[in-house]
């Protein structure tokens, strides 16, 4: 095979991966858009709906106690791992920490990142147990708080990484101190972080087996933070197993409600990362 | 005789990363009030390394061991109870790289006033602010858009941009490290005629490696070699009279403009 030919091959190997994936994505998208928007269009209340008493069994109501599970869940851990995963990359990326320190931390988070988040929801688990407690919506936010943290932390490392140095310098020329010369590399590097934050929320809200020991599952609307609740995935899989073929079909309408959420967080993300580059150094004209 | 704002005794520069590198070797100078130093130097001789010494930047990074002193209006900046920041607020440093912040032209401008609370109120700091672009020949070219991100201007107005942000906090001598060579020749022409008036009111100290650019700017020159100092004198004499062999020949090598001459043909 002579080196036009290999360019050639490898081109046409190229593109076809890159449409191979983009068909899967388009099939599965498509899929839950076609069915669960069918279901939902015939009975949009389903969503804003809280469920009947035997919603399980008879499909009476709909599923706003796993859409307010969700938020509920998702919302309050979202927070909690920003604050925690900003600060940590801020301390990483400063002159507080030693390099060596650094890339020891930042290898725990990748094995962190890395790890099944069942095991996140084995983890919590363990500790409800120990201390004698029962599930709930507490212990759903701490797992999926400690499951978003890697991710959200890596984001904003990387994106503190790669704000320029020349800011650094700039202000501290200036005569600023380290804590405000860190503020500022932040701001140079928030497109990043914003992106990594909505992305933490996105995969924390797409995610079932860390709620599924530690949330516990409920059939009724969210009770208190002390009570258990069901978030919209873990809904999923119980419509999707259920012998009742309607609410087997409200699982492709609570699949649809999840895959917006998702896909708009990621645009979101997107929109809000580009208005931030303006004013990022590099960034694109006014 | 002009009084001295700046003197460094005896200052050396060591990288101690992962091989002992001195760059700079017990450097005396004295820089006089509202005079232009140039520093020049071939690539490597430990210029913007001496630089950012006068401004303890080197602190904000690991492996670099400093010796010596250097006295700002008569005060020891190293050997000091005042925080670095204090030290660095008085010694303004523009850097190589055109760097705007990431926030508007006005934000860039008041960050530093803003850091040291040096204004009264907002009609103070619009103030200052306009005051401050004016000495940099910029207000004009931005004044319709002040509040737009900085990053979105050109590399040469970025850099005019820096210097009124450091000009802002009103410092007593200004570090300018090859401030022009990022840029293109039309805007490091403006860059150029700014500091030229600047050089008027203020003490500069200008690293270059264009021997061009310390004729038309500087009062004083020093030519820095291997991290030791070999010759400093007044702008003429150093050009027309040099007294050391190795200035002699630094100087009389090829130009800028000779360069400019042998890329044509």
């Amino acid at each position: 095979m002579n080196r036009y030919t290999r360019e050639r091959v490898a081109g046409v190997a190229v593109r076809a991966a890159t449409v191979l994936v983009l068909a899967v994505m388009a099939i599965v998208i498509g899929v839950t858009l076609a069915r669960g928007g069918r279901v939902l269009l015939a009975n949009p209340a389903i969503v804003v709906t809280p469920p009947g008493s035997r919603y399980m069994l008879e499909a009476n109501g709909g599923f706003l106690h796993a859409v307010l599970g969700s938020l509920f869940i998702v919302g309050p851990a979202t927070v909690v791992s920003m604050v925690l995963a900003v600060s940590t990359a801020a301390y990483l990326q400063s002159d507080y920490s030693s390099e060596r320190f650094s890339d020891v931390t930042n290898m725990f988070l990748n094995v962190l990142w890395g790890t099944p988040p069942i095991v996140y929801g084995v983890f919590v688990l363990t500790v409800v147990i120990a201390l004698g407690a029962r599930t709930s919506m507490f212990y759903g936010i701490v797992a999926i708080a400690i499951f978003q943290y890697p991710i959200m932390t890596r984001y904003t490392d990387e994106a503190l990484r790669s704000a320029p140095d020349t800011v650094r310098e700039a202000t501290y020329g200036l005569g600023a101190t380290r804590f405000e010369s860190a503020v500022m590399t932040a701001r140079a590097a928030l497109p990043g972080i914003v992106a990594g934050v909505i992305m933490g929320f996105a995969r924390g809200v797409g995610d079932a087996a860390t709620v599924l020991f530690t949330a516990g599952r409920s059939t009724r609307m969210p009770g208190g933070l002390f009570e258990p609740a069901t978030t919209l995935p873990v809904l999923v899989f119980d419509q999707a197993t259920s012998f009742n073929a309607e609410v087997r079909s409200h699982a492709y309408a609570a699949s649809f409600v999840l895959i917006v959420v998702v896909l708009g967080l990621i645009l979101a993300s997107k929109l809000l990362a580009g208005r931030y580059a303006r004013f990022a150094p590099g960034g694109r004209n006014s | 005789m002009t009084d001295t704002v700046l003197e460094t005794e005896n200052l050396a520069v060591t990288y101690t990363g992962d091989r002992r590198v001195e760059a700079v070797k017990g450097v005396d100078l004295a820089f006089p009030e509202n005079r232009l130093t140039a520093i020049i130097g071939p690539s490597g001789c430990g210029k913007s390394t001496y630089l950012k010494a006068l401004d303890r930047l080197h602190d904000i990074q690991p492996n670099v061991e400093i010796t010596g002193e250097v006295y700002l209006r008569g005060e020891p900046v190293y050997d000091t109870d005042e925080p670095a920041p204090e030290i660095r607020k008085q010694v303004g440093y523009v850097p190589q790289e055109p760097t705007a912040l990431p926030l508007s032209i006005y934000e860039n401008v008041a960050y530093g006033l803003r850091i040291h609370g040096l204004f009264d109120s907002k009609d103070d700091l619009d103030e200052l602010v306009e005051r401050h672009l004016r000495k940099v020949n910029l207000f004009e070219e931005v004044s319709d858009r002040l509040d737009a991100p900085a990053a979105g201007l050109s590399t040469g107005q970025i850099q005019r941009l820096c210097l009124a942000r450091s000009l802002a906090v009103e410092p007593d001598v200004l570090l300018c490290d090859e401030v022009t060579s990022a840029l293109d020749p039309i805007s490091a022409e403006n860059v150029e005629e700014t500091l030229a008036e600047l050089a008027e009111e203020y003490t500069i100290v200008m690293v270059t490696h264009s021997m061009d650019q310390a004729k038309r700017l500087a009062d004083e020159v020093v030519f820095l070699y291997l991290g030791e100092v070999v010759e400093t004198n007044d702008v003429r004499s150093f050009f027309e009279d040099p007294q050391h062999e190795r200035t002699k020949r630094f100087v009389s090598g090829p130009t800028d403009d000779e360069y400019a001459v042998s890329d044509a043909t």
